[in-house]
């Protein structure tokens, strides 16, 4: 990808995330002030469009975002060249895809 | 010493460096004036104490550009730098710039950060000929008015050796080179704005600016090479984007 459109992922997904990461926190201190038990919020989350969408677009922003930073924070201060670069961020956010959907596996 | 509370000062306790990059300090002492610059302790130095000591400046008034070196750990033009403003107990330590290439003593080579502004297109490039009318542009119009906010650059280098990122990428085009594209890219009688865009955005481009502003802290002239490159940046997603839709 061009850096122009590095950028452009890169700030989208920051856009995107702003609201959610917000609302999540919203969201767990409403659910530890409240006493929820985990089976509570899962009784919640199970078959909810609304949170599949909601946690699933968090996932892909912070795949894409984290990735793009992990690739600056390499071109800084490694030599490696703009493919190897490429490999390493496609790698790390298809990790947190996957360490990602687990997670949401578990909560739908 | 020049501290406040010293009342006849006389000699500052000077340390230049000497030498290409493994060079070292060699101490010097030099009375102390009223009103001196650091431009003048090292011009006493070479005339007084070491004629062999190299260093460049000409104008002595902040127009030039020529006379920027590292004094007490900061990038500084030394012919508007007073002692007093910056000497610790009387003690000053001036190196050449960092990020440059040393030759001798405080003199650098100043090639790749030139090669920058080349590279960045930092050239106008005119869309009329001499026998065409000159173009008026209002100085009211938001684009004359981007120009302005960066035209008053003199190519001291004094931000390209604040730069971190310049540091960690020693092919990042810098905040200098970059700020005179933008003043270009706001330029409407210019003729390349695509291709400077293209130059400004690829991966040595604005993108890798850390938006940190050590350029904008150490610039002479106040200018802010952070604001120009955030501008080099939406630039940029505008260019493409109307690439990506034909327009
Ligand atoms: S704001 Fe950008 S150009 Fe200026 S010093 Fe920081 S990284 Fe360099
Ligand atoms: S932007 Fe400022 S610090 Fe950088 S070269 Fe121009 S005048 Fe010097
Ligand atoms: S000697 Fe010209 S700017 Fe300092």
């Amino acid at each position: 990808m061009s850096p122009t459109a590095l950028y452009v992922a890169q700030r989208g997904t920051a856009a995107i995330l702003l609201p959610l990461v917000l609302g999540h926190v919203a969201l767990i201190l409403y659910a530890v002030g409240d006493g929820l038990s985990a089976g509570e919020i899962l009784a919640r989350t199970r078959g909810s469009t609304f949170w599949g969408l909601y946690y699933g677009l968090f996932v892909v922003a912070a795949a894409v975002h984290a990735a793009i930073g992990v690739r600056s924070v390499l071109g800084d201060w490694t030599r490696l060249s703009r493919t190897a670069l490429d490999r390493v961020a496609l790698g790390f956010g298809l990790l947190l895809l996957l360490l990602g959907s687990r997670a949401l596996v578990g909560i739908l | 010493m020049p501290t406040s509370n010293d009342a006849t000062p006389t000699e500052l306790d000077v340390r230049i460096w000497r030498g290409g990059e493994d060079g070292a300090y060699a101490h010097y002492r030099v009375p102390f004036r009223e009103s001196q610059t650091v431009l003048d302790v090292v011009t006493f130095v070479q005339r007084h104490l070491d004629s062999t000591l190299s260093y460049r400046f000409a104008c002595r008034v902040g127009m030039c550009g020529s006379c920027a070196m590292t004094v007490n750990g900061a990038p500084r033009w030394t012919c508007r730098t007073h002692v007093s403003k910056v000497a610790e107990d009387g003690v000053i330590t001036i190196g050449p710039l960092r990020n440059l290439p040393v030759i001798k003593d405080l003199a650098c080579d100043m090639t790749e950060f030139f090669e920058k502004w080349q590279r960045a297109k930092g050239r106008f490039s005119p869309t009329r000929s001499r026998r065409e009318p000159f173009e008026r542009i209002s100085p009211e119009t938001p684009k004359r008015k981007a120009v302005d906010a960066g035209i008053e650059c003199i190519n001291c280098g004094v931000c390209y050796s604040a730069c971190e990122v310049v540091s960690l990428r020693r092919d990042y085009l810098g905040p200098a080179a970059l700020n005179r594209a933008w003043t270009l890219v706001n330029d409407t009688r210019d003729a390349e704005h695509d291709a400077r865009i293209a130059a400004v955005s690829g991966d040595a481009g604005c993108h890798n600016c850390h938006s940190h502003q050590s350029c904008v802290d150490h610039c002479p002239k106040q200018l802010s090479p952070t604001a120009s490159i955030a501008g080099l940046k939406r630039a940029s997603v505008g260019a493409a984007w109307r690439r990506l839709t034909g327009r």
